[in-house]
C-alpha cells in the first residue's frame, strides 16, 4: 500500500509589495540600472506554490571613511581603495558584482571622525559618479547627527531614488519628510521586535509616507547570535503580509556583513583559536552561511562585505531560484 | 473578521422610503458611509413590505453604483435574490440566505454556483427556529452537505447559528456560542460562521454593550463574519482588539490604525 502524499499547496490571498530602487536618466536619475525587489506571492523559494518575480539581491558595503575596524580578512580585499568611496564602490560593482552599493556614513559619527553633512553628501556623489548601480545610504546611527546629515545628503542625491535608512519608532519624521520631498525609499528598523516592526510602519504611514516605499529591516543577528529570533520574526511578518496585513507586506532587508564580521567565529585568527581553521576561509563562510539563513527567512536585500561571501551567496540565490550551478 | 454592513435595509425608514419613491440618495449615502468604515459586504434588503423583485434589482444597482464593495443580497424570496444577482456587475456577492429546507437548498445552491456567489445558510428549517445546540448543528450540517454536493466549497459558505434576543431567550445565547464552536469542526478549513448581531440585543436597553460583548465571546469560539452596524466605532474597536487576542493579527501599539490600514481606510480625522 502506498501512502498518499497530501497536496499541501497553499494559495495566499495577497502579495508582498514591489519596491524599485534607483532611477535611470529617463526616470530623472543617473543610474545605468535599477533594482526591483519584492512581489512574492508565496514563502521564500516555494516555486511550486507561487511566484518570486524578483530574486533577492546583494548590496556591498562601502564607508565614507576607511573601515579601520574591519577584521583583517575582510579589510584586505579593499585596503587599497578604502580612502575613496568611489573607487571602493567601483571595485565592489566591477570586480565582485555588487547589485547595489550600501554607503554607510560611519564617518559622520560624533564619537568618530564627526564629518559634516556636506562631506557625507560628497561621499554619496562620489559613489554615484563611480558606479551605475542604485544606492543605499545608511546613517551613522547617532539619531541627532543623522537628522542633520540626511537633509543635506537626501537633497544631494535627489532624483536618484535611493534607499535611505533607518527610521525607527522614535525617529521617523525627518526621514519620512525627506523621502517624500526628494522621492527616496526608506528602511524601517526595529530591534528584533515584530510589534515595533509593525508600529514603525504605521507611524510612517500616518505622516503620509506610502507603505509601498518602505523596506523592513527587522535587525540582523549573525549565525550563532540570535539568528533564530530574527528568522521567526521575518517568517511571521511575511506570512502576515501574504495573508493581507498591508502594514507588514514589505520586502525585507538584512545587514549581514556588519553582524557576521562582528563575531569571534568569523574573525578570530587561527593562532587564537587553534583547530578552527584558516580565518580567511572561515570568515567568508560565516558571512555566507548567515546570508543563506536570511534568504530562507525571506530577505530581499542582503548587505554584505567579503567578495568570497558575495560570490557564494550569488550562487546560492541562483540555485534557489532554480538555475545556476 | 468579515464585516457585513446592515444599514441598507427597508426596515430603516429612510431606506424604506427610498425604495418606495425610487430616490437613490439615502441608499447611496449609506453605501458610501459603510464602505468608508471598512465593510466587506453591504447587506441589501428590501424587507417584508415589497414583493417586487424589481425593487431588489433597483436597490442592488443603486448601492453598487457608488462603491466597489461586495453585495449581500438579502431576501427570503428566491425571485428577489435572483433579481438582485442579475443586477450585479460580476463583483463578489453573498446570497443571504437559505434555510436547511431541502426545497430552498436545491434552488439556491445552484444559483450561488452559477453566479460565483457565496451563500449564507441559516441553521433553521421548516420546523422553525432551533431551541438547542443539536438542532442548530443538524441544520448547519444539512446545509453544509448540500453545498458540498452541489459544488459550493466551504470557503463560499456562511453558516448562521440563529442568534436570539437575550432579553427573552437568555439560555439561547450560550447555545449559539456552543453551536459556533461545533460548526468549526465541519471541515478544515471551516466554513465561515456569521450572525445577525443586532438580534442579541433586541429590545434591550444596553444594546451597544450587549452587541460588543457577545461578538467578542463569539469570535473566541470561531465566529468570523458578522452582519452589524459598521458605524459603531466601539464595536469595531472591540473587533480589532479581539483579533489581537486571538493572535490573528500582529500586535502593535497602533493596532486600531493597522486595522483601518488593512481595510484600506484613511485615518479618521474626527
Amino acid at each position: 500500500m502506498t501512502a498518499e502524499i497530501p497536496d499541501v499547496k497553499k494559495t495566499w490571498p495577497h502579495s508582498i509589495n514591489t519596491v524599485t530602487i534607483g532611477a535611470t536618466a529617463t526616470e530623472g536619475g543617473t543610474r545605468t540600472s535599477t533594482i526591483t525587489v519584492g512581489g512574492e506571492t508565496t514563502l521564500p523559494f516555494y516555486h511550486f506554490e507561487g511566484t518570486m518575480p524578483n530574486k533577492p539581491v546583494l548590496a556591498m558595503e562601502v564607508w565614507d571613511v576607511p573601515a579601520e575596524d574591519w577584521p583583517e580578512p575582510v579589510k584586505k580585499p579593499f585596503a587599497d581603495v578604502m580612502s575613496d568611496p568611489g573607487t571602493w564602490a567601483k571595485r565592489c560593482v566591477e570586480e565582485h558584482g555588487a547589485e547595489l552599493i550600501c554607503l554607510r556614513l560611519k564617518g559622520c559619527d560624533p564619537n568618530g571622525a564627526d564629518r559634516t553633512p556636506q562631506e557625507a553628501a560628497e561621499a554619496a556623489k562620489k559613489v554615484l559618479d563611480a558606479v551605475g548601480v542604485p544606492l543605499i545610504i545608511w546613517g551613522c546611527g547617532n539619531v541627532d547627527k543623522d537628522n542633520e546629515v540626511f537633509p543635506v545628503v537626501g537633497d544631494a542625491v535627489s532624483g536618484e531614488n535611493c534607499l535611505l535608512g533607518t527610521i525607527s519608532e522614535d525617529n521617523y519624521k525627518t526621514l519620512t519628510a525627506l523621502g517624500t520631498a526628494y522621492k527616496h525609499k526608506l528602511i524601517a528598523a526595529s530591534p528584533v521586535d515584530i510589534n515595533l516592526a509593525k508600529q514603525v510602519n504605521i507611524l510612517a504611514m500616518d505622516v503620509g509616507f506610502p507603505p509601498e516605499n518602505i523596506l523592513i529591516y527587522p535587525s540582523t543577528g549573525a549565525l550563532g547570535y540570535g539568528i533564530e529570533y530574527v528568522y521567526t520574526i521575518m517568517e511571521r511578518l511575511r506570512i502576515a503580509g501574504l495573508k493581507g496585513d498591508k502594514v507588514v507586506a514589505m520586502p525585507m532587508l538584512c545587514d549581514i556583513g556588519i553582524e557576521a564580521w562582528g563575531v569571534k567565529e568569523a574573525k578570530a585568527p587561527e593562532s587564537e583559536v587553534p583547530g578552527w581553521g584558516d580565518v580567511n576561509e572561515r570568515g567568508p563562510m560565516w558571512e555566507a552561511a548567515t546570508a543563506y539563513v536570511y534568504l530562507l527567512a525571506g530577505a530581499d536585500i542582503l548587505i554584505m562585505r567579503h567578495p568570497d561571501a558575495v560570490r557564494i551567496t550569488k550562487n546560492t540565490i541562483a540555485r534557489l531560484m532554480g538555475g545556476g550551478a | 473578521m468579515i464585516l457585513i454592513g446592515e444599514r441598507i435595509n427597508a426596515g430603516f425608514k429612510d431606506i424604506g422610503a427610498a425604495i418606495r419613491e425610487k430616490n437613490p440618495t439615502a441608499v447611496e449615502e449609506w453605501a458610501k458611509l459603510q464602505a468608508e468604515r471598512g465593510a466587506d459586504y453591504l447587506d441589501v434588503n428590501i424587507g417584508a413590505a415589497s414583493r417586487d423583485p424589481e425593487d431588489m434589482a433597483w436597490l442592488v444597482r443603486t448601492a453598487a453604483a457608488v462603491v466597489p464593495t461586495k453585495i449581500s443580497v438579502d431576501s427570503t424570496k428566491i425571485e428577489a435574490v435572483q433579481a438582485g444577482l442579475e443586477a450585479l456587475d460580476g463583483r463578489g456577492c453573498l446570497i443571504n440566505s437559505t434555510t436547511a429546507d431541502p426545497g430552498k437548498l436545491e434552488k439556491l445552491i445552484p444559483l450561488a454556483v452559477k453566479h460565483d456567489a457565496s451563500l449564507l445558510g441559516l441553521a433553521m428549517d421548516e420546523r422553525g427556529s432551533p431551541q438547542n445546540v443539536e438542532r442548530r448543528v443538524e441544520n448547519a450540517a444539512m446545509v453544509f452537505m448540500a453545498a458540498i454536493e452541489g459544488g459550493l466549497p466551504p470557503e463560499r459558505l456562511f453558516l448562521d447559528p440563529i442568534l436570539m434576543p437575550i432579553k427573552f431567550m437568555q439560555e439561547q445565547t450560550l447555545n449559539v456560542l456552543d453551536a459556533i464552536e461545533q460548526f468549526t469542526h465541519l471541515s478544515d478549513p471551516a466554513p465561515h460562521i456569521s450572525v445577525g448581531l443586532s438580534n442579541v440585543a433586541s429590545k434591550a436597553t444596553e444594546r451597544g454593550r450587549i452587541n460588543r460583548t457577545f461578538l467578542v465571546m463569539a469570535m473566541a469560539r470561531g465566529l468570523d463574519a458578522v452582519i452589524c452596524d459598521v458605524m459603531d466605532d466601539e464595536l469595531i474597536a472591540a473587533i480589532a482588539t479581539a483579533e489581537l487576542m486571538l493572535n490573528q493579527e500582529i500586535y502593535s501599539d497602533s493596532y486600531e490604525r493597522a486595522f483601518q490600514a488593512r481595510r484600506g481606510l484613511r485615518r479618521r480625522t474626527t
